[in-house]
């Protein structure tokens, strides 16, 4: 197996885009990426898409075809492109299938893209689509919806541990912080606890600010093997840990739903397979499309001990200059949530942070980041790290 | 040659429900649905009210204003609630006021902004000689689905503009206009409710449009903000008007006197009108109005305007529009379904 490297990465702003298509912001990312990377067109081998519901968003399937023909390499160069689908997990689903094609040998260039169009359907629409991501038979049709899901965790979380209001409302006022200086980000105001106390009731425990939003967006990386990576780019990102794992798709068939099985397998794999412990990674981006997600995974990938998540987060330890940052890009809250965009966005903030460039949001001397990505309540989960040193 | 306004008139229903009252029939939050969209309550119309009977009033409050209806050569009635598909009700108008025959009349839809398109048709209709004055009415029994955020607002209400060239009130400077092929918000043939695009009714249609054609009328004016004293914004609630005033830098304080959404919701083709009526009520001679419209489909009309000497001489006249607003009489929401023929009867 050869080790593979981040060698490009482009991102579009995330928001609602009422002006641009699906196609539209995909070619935007790649086009971006392709350029970081220096690429020719015809240098790239393959490309992986994560893309959750073009079908219920956009009325669009056959996706890989879609993106290849629309960035010139269909006609042209005919190449193999691959739409991958895990939920909110599609992008980082995405990345994984890239990183294994340059691994494996299969290929060498690689474009591993994600890309969600939300806002062309009614919100009820939006919803529906999003709650195919949980069971549709056992708590689609008996009236749970995804906030409603998450909000029976929380209320698991803080019955248990004492997890409170304010160590949720937290994650999203720290999320709000960072993406104040992230450029991309789709919401770029700062909050405070009584923001989001005080706004509308979602699913109780949960209001309004404790829910990622509906967002247009789309990212793409490009990966090749690390002994090429230096002809490309002269700060690549190194690949050193990859994990996939899956779990129930339901919450009530889960053995406990204060942790997410998935992503304690998904997060060791990668460590297993970096050769390196949480204490050792410089930063995390998680998957924290509700507050309690941010918490439950900040558990899970052993940053804190179970039950620690919430104070530790009250107490600033996730925060830029605290003990692991979390989140740097504002997260799924802040920054957005087009969901098969986002596992590859996350992967993007790692780039820059690696490479310093990062701006007001740096981590100073990050040497090591991670990403975690999950589908649905857990279904899913695909965690990744990186470094900007070669360690092989 | 000088076009202006010589008389108007609004009529606003005497029912009121509120968002307490609504929000209670469908488990909502009444707080946040009142804060979120600036709108307390809203105008209901009676049982044998509607576009045709609220335009009806609106011209006769027009006048009583000084309109002489002999000298009416035409009228015009923009609504997204006619009570015919095929049968006008600027006819029926006109009959009623003692208007016409030797006249012409005509309908019109273009959501919000049916009565302002009115106007301007209008000042052509006056400015080519085809009628010494033309009416123009915006009036609307707007229809908002059950359970839908339309149901807050969608209001009863409306206002007579007569335009002319002698006998002015006020003078109409300029107008522009800002139209493009929007569909934030739609109501096929045969549907008893429009149906919207969610939040895509916001910058890409209300603000879109009101911006735009704002800024060409700044431009074209050759004015600021600043130089107005009252401006009136299409409003569909009370926030959405308000956020645009701030954007193009007018003032709370200029646009409060126009601001009826709050107190009496949106009465679609009537709503920048009524805005204008109450202004019209208190206006000193020599103040200026700017006013921009907005129709869903969409388009915005702006217009910058003067108020003459002659507008003291006529503003008791009639029934005031802040009058008609306090003048409330509350119903729940079984009398306010039955009023707006919600219930299901077999016909």
């Amino acid at each position: 197996m050869r080790d593979v490297a981040i060698i490009g990465a482009g991102c579009t702003k995330f928001g609602e885009m009422w002006e641009r298509s699906f196609r539209d912001i995909v070619v935007e990312a790649g086009a971006q990426a392709i350029g970081d990377a220096k690429l020719n067109g015809e240098e790239i081998e393959a490309m992986y898409v994560g893309n959750m519901s073009g079908g219920q968003f956009v009325s669009q399937e056959h996706i890989g075809s879609l993106i290849a023909d629309f960035t010139g390499l269909a006609s042209t160069f005919h190449i193999p492109a691959t739409r991958v689908e895990a939920a909110c997990a599609s992008g980082g689903l995405a990345l994984r299938n890239a990183i294994i094609a340059v691994a494996s040998g299969y290929h060498d260039v690689v474009v591993a893209a994600g890309v969600e169009k939300m806002t062309d359907v009614e919100t009820g629409v939006t919803v529906d689509a999003l709650a195919s991501a949980a069971d549709r038979e056992w708590e689609g049709f008996m009236g749970a919806t995804f906030p409603a899901l998450y909000a029976m965790v929380a209320r698991l979380h803080m019955h248990r541990y004492g997890t409170t209001r304010d160590q949720l409302a937290q994650v999203a006022v720290k999320n709000h912080h960072n993406a104040v200086n992230n450029p991309r980000a789709q919401f770029r105001n700062e909050i405070t606890l009584d923001t989001v106390k005080n706004s509308t009731l979602v699913a109780d425990p949960f209001t309004l600010f404790d829910c990622s939003p509906i967002t247009d967006g789309a990212a793409a990386v490009i990966v090749a093997p690390a002994d090429d990576a230096k002809k490309y780019t002269d700060s690549p990102v190194y690949v050193l840990g990859s994990g996939q794992a899956t779990d129930t798709i339901s919450l009530h068939n889960r053995a406990d739903f204060c942790t997410f099985g998935a992503s304690v397998a998904a997060g060791k794999r990668a460590y297993e397979m970096a050769g390196v412990t949480p204490a050792d990674i410089d930063l995390c981006e998680v998957h924290d499309c509700f507050t309690i997600a941010e918490i439950l995974a900040i558990e899970d990938l052993g940053f804190f001990k179970k039950g620690q998540g919430g104070p530790a987060t009250l107490a600033g330890e996730t925060a830029i200059g605290g003990k692991i940052p979390i989140n740097t890009s504002g997260g799924l809250k802040a920054c957005g949530h087009p969901v098969g965009a986002t596992g590859i966005k996350q992967a993007v903030e790692c780039v820059e942070q690696l490479r310093g460039t990062a701006g007001k949001r740096q981590v100073d001397g990050a040497k090591i980041a991670m990403t975690h990505n999950v589908g649905g309540t857990g279904g899913t989960a695909v965690c990744h790290i990186f470094s900007n040193e070669r360690r092989r | 040659m000088t076009l202006g306004i010589s008389a108007y008139g609004a009529y606003v229903p005497r029912y009121r429900i509120k968002v307490d009252e609504i929000a209670k029939v469908w488990g909502d939050d009444a707080d946040d649905y009142k804060n979120g969209l600036m709108v307390t309550e809203k105008s209901v119309p009676d049982m044998d009210e509607d576009t045709a009977t609220i335009a009806v009033e609106a011209a006769r409050n027009a006048i009583l204003r000084g309109a002489d209806p002999k000298k009416i050569g035409a009228i015009y009635v923009g609504s997204e609630s006619h009570p015919y598909a095929v049968k006008p009700t600027a006819t029926i108008v006109a009959a009623a006021i003692g208007a016409g025959p030797n006249m012409t009349a005509a309908d019109y839809e273009f959501a919000c902004k049916a009565g302002t398109a009115a106007i301007q048709t209008c000042m052509g209709v006056v400015s080519a000689g085809i009628a010494e004055t033309a009416m123009a009415i915006g009036a609307d029994v707007s229809q908002g689905a059950p359970g839908d955020a339309l149901e807050y607002t969608a209001a009863a209400g409306g206002a007579a503009f007569v335009i002319g060239k002698t006998d002015l009130i006020a003078t109409i400077n300029h107008t522009c206009s800002f139209t493009t092929d929007t569909p934030d918000f739609w109501r096929r043939e045969g549907a008893d409710y429009p149906r919207h695009g969610g939040r895509f009714t916001g910058d890409p249609g209300y603000f879109k449009h009101v911006l735009s054609a704002s800024k060409m009328m700044l431009e074209k004016a050759g004015t600021k903000p600043s130089d107005y004293d009252y401006a009136v914004f299409h409003q569909p609630n009370g926030k959405f008007p308000t956020r645009a005033a701030q954007t193009l830098g007018f003032t709370k304080e200029q646009i409060k006197q126009g601001l009826t959404c709050p107190k009496m919701g949106n009465t679609y083709s009537g709503a920048s009108m009524v805005g204008l009526s109450a202004v019209l009520d208190v206006a000193k001679p020599g103040d200026r109005v700017f006013v921009t419209s907005f129709g869903s489909g969409a388009g915005s009309d702006s217009f910058d305007i003067t108020v003459t000497d002659r507008i003291t001489k006529v503003q008791d006249l009639a029934q005031k529009t802040w009058d008609y607003i306090k003048d409330a009489k509350y119903i729940d929401y079984a009398t306010y379904a039955k009023h707006k023929g919600k219930i299901k009867v077999d016909s």
